[in-house]
Parts: structure tokens; C-alpha cells; sequence
């Protein structure tokens, strides 16, 4: 019960960050209240058991990412002139559609009390016996290292060519 | 040899194409450092040969991989793979063919552009061969990472940046899209595993969870902005047209059948269960995709930008292979990829090749009186756009005759009579280049002397052109192949639920 009360804050919280972010005029004022989305996104996180994620969450995201994006905004100068995104009428009935849309999906979700998964244990049952077995870290660094060792070799290469493409694209003379 | 993937030297053996071309790739980012005096000099020719010797490699290891069978690893070991691999390493191939003498003329022969061909075509073996939805994430971003930056390599022309930029901010869009799809369906059955999640799904046709519908939504979605269909379509003209044009042949060939395939995978088998539901949204697509983009297409005037539309409309045809969702539309799906990359990246390869220096001549106007100073030249594109069309003698009027029969066999009687409709849409703009080419005369008698095709370049061509004919007149190898190759792939499926679309 408690659960639900703070997962529902936390949840509105980040809700409510996210509208901000994308209304705020000034990009500096976007990049502050994301962290806000951060920072709940994390409590979330941890609510269903998930520590090591949810501290991952703010040392990487709110920590690191967000300072990198504060440095791109002030080095190029951005929020001096501003322009709305949605210029045209349709423009506005598009992205009004697509918000009723969701909220209808929200709705329908809450009405039928979520559907459980077709098929294996998803959510904080499945977290908790990962978790209990193997430790908040051995959670995620066993399958990590195991069961998708391909895909962490080819996160690699991706790594290396997004360097390589970095110099390539952005280095005054090559 | 069978493979269990029980240990990692399994998945050594499986991946090995997708390693040997890695490895090779970085080999040759080391080699033209080292053969460099000093660092803003050009790279040697050498390196570009180096980089096909790559492919040559990768499609040797992929023609050992026939040999090996395995069932339940990550990446799959099927037919349906390897020719896919095959299609991508020949649209890579002709690629770099093509890009020898074009990179010197725009002086931007630098190594790494070969290096990041390379890379973004292990990402599409990969995304055309994941059994898995996170490393088919993985594959396309590392396929599409390395084609934006390859789309704005020529650094000092506006409009390639200008391309990269819209290419890059609509393709992360996609790629949200899909990973938002991708973790909706992942908490609607618990698995990302492709064969799991046709098992999963099963037949629980009747009352999906409105998780998983949103989930097959979104990655339909992500796949649409991919293969470029309409509406998704709405970055293709502009990154097409402001792309080095190598690049752009490739995003018009490998990068889209890479995702063709890796759409094909998923929905056809995973969600085969669901094939209801999620045909009429492909069909829709399929027929504005088909309709939409023949009719921008007869407006364009320059020929790089009509032929961007056309490779949207092909993807429309496609499409129709995919809502078909049978063994003869795989089949079909796999040669008309074939067809298409061979006629596509030929009539690529003639835009590169009427050019002057480092300025590119894609208006119609500049192909007046073609057909009589360079016979050769426009006799090849004359095939490449008449293959394109449909038209007989030519392999794309094979293809689009299996697409057909395979439609037919689905009862997609409306999508075939829409293809039909579309392609003769089609045949005014592909004639017109045609007709400019032979019946208007050039503006002045050496309008067209000394172009410059570099040898490579031929070989591109005459090969794709070589292709494209007999196609036509022995598809029966290639079919057959094609055919055997997807024996496997609706199995499971076919099993699961007793049924058998078309014969």
C-alpha cells in the first residue's frame, strides 16, 4: 500500500517534470527540471527493487549526462532566440490528438486493472529473486556478461565508430 | 557443423562473417594510418581495395556458414541469413566500386570512409540475423550510426551536413520508437527473444494485451521510419539527395534491406500470431507507400531526387511481399531485395558517373543527347530504369511478378490490382529519363565528351547491369535458393498453428 502512494508520487512527479521540460522557453530551464525526471525515474526504479539501477540512474544520468548537456547548450550559445515547435494548425491537432490518445491508453490501462504478462515473470517478483540470488550487482553483470555477451561486444564496435565518425565529423582538419 | 550455443565458441563459429569483417575493419583504420606521411594527405588506393578484399572475406566465411546449422542462440543460423548477408555484402561491394573515383574527385578519399562502410555493414548482417530484440537494437544503431556520419563525410558541401543533421535527429526518433516498442513488448511477454516470443504470443489472437498492441504499434512505427515508407518517409528525399551519392546507393540498397529483413523476422514470424491485426496496418501502408511516392516522383526534376522516390515506392512493393506473410512472399521478399540492389545501386552508380569534376549533373536537362555521345553509359541506365519500372527483359519484372503471385496466394487481390496500378504510374517517370536521354538532343556536340568513369566504377555497373538481365532469363537459381532458404524460417510457426497461407 505504502508502495503504491510513493510510486504514484513519484510517477506524478516525473509527469509533471516532463511536462515541463518540454514547455520551458529556455533550454537551460529544460535541462534542470529533466533531472527532476532523473531523480524520480530513480526512485521508481528503486521501489521495485532495482538499487543498483537506480543508482546508476543519478550518478550517470543526472550526474555526467546532464552536465554534458549543460555544456553543449552554453558552448553553443542556445536560448536567445526563441521559436515555437508547433508553427502550424495542424501541427497542434496532431500533437493534441496524440496526447488523447495516450491518456486514453492511460484510462484503459487503469479500468482493466493491467493484464499480467502472456508469458515469464516480469516486474518486482522477477527483480527480487534476481536480485536475492546473485546480489543487487550480480543482477545485472551475469546476464550482462553471459546471456548477452554478443550484444555487449557490438556495443563496443558501436563506441568505436561513433569515435571514429566524432573526429571525422567534427575535427577542424583531418 | 550443429551449434547448441551452450558456450561461447559457438557464438564465435555463428558470428563468424560479422567477425572476420569487424576485425577487417579495424585492420584497415590501422593500415591507412600507417601508410599515411602526413595526416590531411589522400588515401591510396590501396586502401579501398583493401576494404573489398574485406567483403570478399566476410562472404567467403558467409558461404561456410552453409555448412553450420544451430537452433536457439541469439543470432540465427538460417538460410534466410545467409542470403540476406549475401545481398548486403554485394550492396557493399558496389558501394565502395563505385566510390573509388568518386571520393577523389570530391577530395574526401579518406580511409575511415571505407572503415565506417565496413561497420555499418556488420550492423546490418547483425540486423538482419538477431534472434533477439535488444540485439537488434544494438545491430541497427550501429548500422546507423556509421551511415550518419557517412551521409555528412563530404564536410565542406552544406547540404551533406544539412542531410546528416535531418538524417540523424529523425533517425534517433525512430530508434525511440522502436526501443519504446521493444520494452512495451517485453512487458507485455516477459522475453525479447524472437522464437520465445512467437511462443509466447501463440495463438492469443482474440484478446491481445493492450500493452503488446502498443508494442508491435511502436516497432511497426520504428520500422516504417527505417525502410522509409510512407507517411514515415519524410527524411528520405533530403538525406538521399544531400548524401554522397556511394551513400546514398548504399542507404538505398543495404540499409534498407537490412531492415526489410529484420521486419520481415519479426513480424512475419514472431508475431506471426498476430498477423491479423497488424496486416491491415502494412496494407495501408503498403498501398499510400505505393501510390504516394510514384505520384512525388513524376514531379521531381532532378534525377537523384526521383530516384530516392522510387526507391520509396519500391519499398511499397515490398511491403506487399511482408503483408503476404508467406513462404512465397519470403521467397519473393529475398529476390525482388536481390533485383533491387543490383538495378538501384547501377543507376547510382550513372548519376556518379555523369558528372564533371566535383559537380554532379542530376537534372533532367543534363541527360539530354546521353544515348548518343556515351552509347554505353546510357544504354546501362536505360536497363537499370527499365528494370526499376518493370519492365520484361528485365530481373525487377520477375520480381515484381513473384510479389504479385504472392500476394495472390495471401487473397490480397486489392494490394496486387494497387501494385499493378502504381508500377504504371511509375513507367512515365522512368521513361521520361529514357526518352530525354535518346530523343533530346544534347545542347551542344561535346556536352557529354570525356565523363568520367573510373574503371572500377565500370566494373559496378556492368556487373549490376549483367545481373539485372539474367535475372530475367535464369531467375530459376536464385529463386531456388531463394526458396530453400526460407523453408525454415515459418516452421515454427506453421507448426504452432497448423496453418498455411498460400500454397
Amino acid at each position: 500500500m505504502l508502495t503504491d502512494i510513493l510510486f504514484f508520487f513519484f510517477a506524478g512527479i516525473a509527469i509533471f517534470c516532463g511536462i515541463m521540460v518540454v514547455t520551458r522557453r529556455n533550454p537551460v530551464a529544460s535541462a534542470l527540471w529533466l533531472i527532476g525526471t532523473f531523480f524520480a525515474l530513480a526512485a521508481i526504479y528503486t521501489l521495485i527493487g532495482a538499487f543498483f539501477i537506480g543508482v546508476i540512474q543519478i550518478l550517470v544520468y543526472a550526474g555526467a549526462i546532464m552536465v554534458l548537456f549543460l555544456f553543449v547548450i552554453m558552448l553553443l550559445n542556445l536560448g536567445n532566440d526563441y521559436q515555437p515547435d508547433l508553427r502550424s494548425r495542424a501541427w497542434m491537432i496532431t500533437a493534441g490528438g496524440s496526447g488523447l490518445v495516450l491518456l486514453a491508453i492511460l484510462g484503459r490501462v487503469f479500468a482493466a486493472d493491467t493484464t499480467a504478462p502472456l508469458g515469464r515473470l516480469t516486474g518486482p517478483e522477477a527483480v527480487a529473486t534476481q536480485v536475492a540470488e546473485y546480489g543487487a550487482v550480480g543482477a545485472i553483470a551475469r546476464p550482462m556478461y553471459t546471456d548477452y555477451m554478443i550484444v555487449l561486444q557490438v556495443t563496443g564496435l558501436l563506441l568505436l565508430v561513433a569515435v571514429v565518425g566524432a573526429v571525422m565529423l567534427a575535427k577542424r582538419r583531418v | 557443423m550443429e551449434l547448441d550455443f551452450q558456450t561461447s565458441v559457438d557464438y564465435f563459429w555463428a558470428l563468424l562473417p560479422e567477425i572476420v569483417l569487424s576485425l577487417w575493419a579495424m585492420g584497415v583504420l590501422l593500415a591507412d594510418v600507417f601508410q599515411k606521411g602526413s595526416r590531411s594527405e589522400a588515401s591510396r588506393p590501396a586502401i579501398a581495395w583493401l576494404a573489398l578484399a574485406g567483403i570478399a572475406a566476410a562472404a567467403v566465411a558467409n558461404v561456410w556458414l552453409m555448412t553450420v546449422t544451430g537452433t536457439g542462440g541469439m543470432i540465427a543460423v538460417d538460410g534466410f541469413r545467409i542470403f540476406a548477408n549475401f545481398i548486403l555484402l554485394l550492396a557493399a561491394a558496389l558501394a565502395i566500386l563505385v566510390s573509388m573515383g568518386y571520393l577523389d574527385r570530391h577530395a574526401m578519399n579518406r580511409g575511415e570512409f571505407y572503415v565506417l562502410l565496413m561497420f555499418a555493414v556488420v550492423g546490418m548482417m547483425i540486423l538482419a540475423s538477431a534472434q533477439d530484440l535488444i540485439l537488434l537494437f544494438v545491430g541497427l544503431e550501429l548500422m546507423s550510426v556509421a551511415i550518419y556520419v557517412l551521409v555528412g563525410f563530404n564536410r565542406r558541401d552544406p547540404r551533406s551536413g544539412e542531410a546528416a543533421l535531418k538524417y540523424f535527429l529523425l533517425g534517433a526518433f525512430a530508434s525511440a520508437f522502436l526501443l519504446y516498442g521493444i520494452a512495451l513488448v517485453f512487458g507485455a511477454t516477459g522475453t525479447t527473444d524472437l522464437a520465445l516470443l512467437a511462443e509466447t504470443i501463440g495463438t492469443g489472437v482474440q484478446d491481445a494485451p493492450l500493452l503488446l498492441m502498443m508494442g508491435v504499434g511502436l516497432l511497426a512505427v520504428g520500422f516504417a521510419f527505417k525502410v522509409a515508407a510512407m507517411p514515415f518517409h519524410v527524411w528520405t528525399p533530403d538525406a538521399y539527395d544531400g548524401a554522397p551519392t556511394p551513400i546514398t546507393a548504399l542507404m538505398a540498397t543495404g540499409v534498407k534491406a537490412a531492415a526489410f529483413a529484420a521486419l520481415l523476422r519479426v513480424f512475419a514470424v514472431s508475431f506471426g500470431g498476430l498477423h491479423e491485426t497488424w496486416v491491415v496496418a502494412f496494407w495501408w501502408l503498403a498501398a499510400l507507400t505505393m501510390i504516394g511516392a510514384n505520384l512525388v516522383a513524376l514531379t521531381q526534376g532532378s534525377v537523384k531526387r526521383m530516384l530516392a522516390y522510387s526507391s520509396i515506392a519500391h519499398a511499397g512493393y515490398v511491403l506487399v511481399a511482408v503483408v503476404a506473410a508467406n513462404a512465397v512472399g519470403a521467397a519473393a521478399f529475398l529476390f525482388y531485395l536481390l533485383v533491387y540492389t543490383l538495378m538501384t545501386a547501377g543507376a547510382f552508380g550513372i548519376v556518379i558517373a555523369n558528372a564533371r569534376g566535383d559537380r554532379e549533373r542530376v537534372s533532367l536537362e543534363d541527360y539530354a543527347g546521353l544515348g548518343w555521345q556515351q552509347p554505353v553509359m546510357a544504354a546501362a541506365f536505360a536497363i537499370f530504369l527499365l528494370s526499376l519500372a518493370g519492365f520484361p527483359l528485365t530481373g525487377g519484372f520477375i520480381g515484381k511478378l513473384y510479389i504479385l503471385r504472392a500476394a495472390l496466394a495471401a487473397d490480397q487481390v486489392p494490394l496486387a490490382v494497387i501494385l499493378v496500378m502504381a508500377s504504371l504510374i511509375s513507367y512515365f517517370y522512368y521513361l521520361r529519363v529514357v526518352i530525354v536521354m535518346y530523343m533530346r538532343p544534347a545542347p551542344a556536340a561535346d556536352t557529354h565528351a570525356g565523363l568520367t568513369a573510373s574503371r572500377p566504377l565500370q566494373v559496378a555497373v556492368g556487373v549490376a547491369a549483367i545481373g539485372v538481365i539474367l535475372l530475367f532469363f535464369a531467375p530459376a537459381m536464385v529463386l531456388d535458393a531463394a526458396q530453400g532458404s526460407v523453408a525454415g524460417l515459418f516452421i515454427a510457426q506453421e507448426a504452432l498453428f497448423g496453418l498455411s497461407r498460400g500454397p
